[in-house]
């Protein structure tokens, strides 16, 4: 069967490349032009004058998202929580069983878990009034044989916007985009 | 010699074995980091930077915005001895300790290491792109550090 052929070649091809990526991509340590968009989508300006009241107020807001903190720094505020889910999506689990009964079981991957990592900031805002929270998010997902499918950061919109609105709703104060 | 197939796996096996063996480093060589072709005296100086400020809180709140900024996620952070490690996830996972100490009476120095999944980073042209968004940000030249 060509197709199968074709398949276990890109297979083998894709496994190469990513074994061959030892050396740190070029740009990995410089601002890119997402960098102040990612900025924007991640960070809020909170008119408060108490750095530790808006960390535990964030920490609040953590706990209420599932996440169970791993450290904290108030004294630079920071705090950094994860959380371990389920990751399996139905439209992914069905394709792969397709995959499954075309060519073997050993073809499937199904992402079964992931880790979520948090971690979110507070520094006094440039103009010396309230603080600046920012907030990161990242993910590692692992198939159903334990091998790791996905290494990301999450950069989705609403997952922020989702975050600051129950932050907003938890300080009692108005969020303001900076 | 006939080519048996005896032969022939045997001879295989060996050169597979080579090639894995040829791979391996002793556990000493990688805690130690010593196959680095890099002295400790050239690490330091590309991995150090000295700034021009006393504010060691400052300094540390802008090295974490800039790694933010890198897209970093911040594992640990301890003021008291101003250290600050976080990783990168894209596709590949990029950790870095950076840490801020006093220099002299007017000076902090700022001391970046990472690792590449499981290789250490030992190029400068990674440091020198960090430490020029550090300098951005922090408003002041990075000195190289003698």
């Amino acid at each position: 069967m060509p197709n199968k052929k074709l398949l276990c070649a890109a297979l083998a091809g894709m496994f190469l490349i990513s074994g061959c990526a030892t050396t740190i991509p070029p740009e990995a340590l410089k601002f890119n032009p997402d960098t102040l968009a990612n900025r924007q989508v991640q960070a809020r300006k909170f008119d408060t004058k108490n750095e530790k009241e808006l960390l535990s107020a964030a920490a609040a807001v953590l706990q209420d998202l599932g996440f169970n903190l791993d450290e904290s720094a108030p004294g630079i505020g920071v705090l950094v929580a994860s959380k371990k889910r389920d990751a399996r999506e139905s439209g992914q689990v069905a394709g792969q069983i397709m995959l499954g009964i075309l060519f073997g079981a050993a073809a499937m991957s199904i992402d079964s878990e992931q880790l979520i990592r948090a971690s979110l900031v507070t520094k006094p805002a440039e103009n010396g009034s309230g603080y600046i929270l920012r907030v990161t998010f990242q993910r590692v997902v692992w198939n159903q044989n334990k091998k790791v499918t996905k290494i990301e950061a999450i950069n989705d919109l609403e997952t922020y916007k989702g975050f600051f609105d129950k932050l907003s709703k938890s300080v009692f104060l108005e969020a303001q985009n900076i | 010699m006939k080519i048996t197939k005896r032969n022939l796996s045997v001879g295989l096996t060996v050169i597979c074995s080579a090639f894995i063996l040829s791979g391996c480093e002793t556990m000493q060589a990688r805690v130690l980091d010593s196959s680095t072709n890099k002295s400790a005296v050239q690490l330091r100086s590309m991995q150090s930077r000295a700034f021009d400020t006393t504010d060691r809180l400052k300094t540390m709140r802008t090295v974490i915005a800039t790694l933010q900024d890198l897209s970093f996620v911040v594992d640990k952070a301890d003021m008291e001895l101003g250290s600050i490690s976080a990783t990168k996830l894209d596709g590949y996972a990029l950790r870095m300790t950076v840490s801020v100490r006093p220099h002299s009476e007017k000076m902090v120095i700022v001391r970046a290491n990472a690792q590449f999944n499981i290789t250490p980073v030992t190029e400068p042209k990674p440091y020198q792109d960090f430490f020029v968004a550090l300098e951005k940000a922090m408003f002041l030249t990075a000195q190289q550090v003698e």
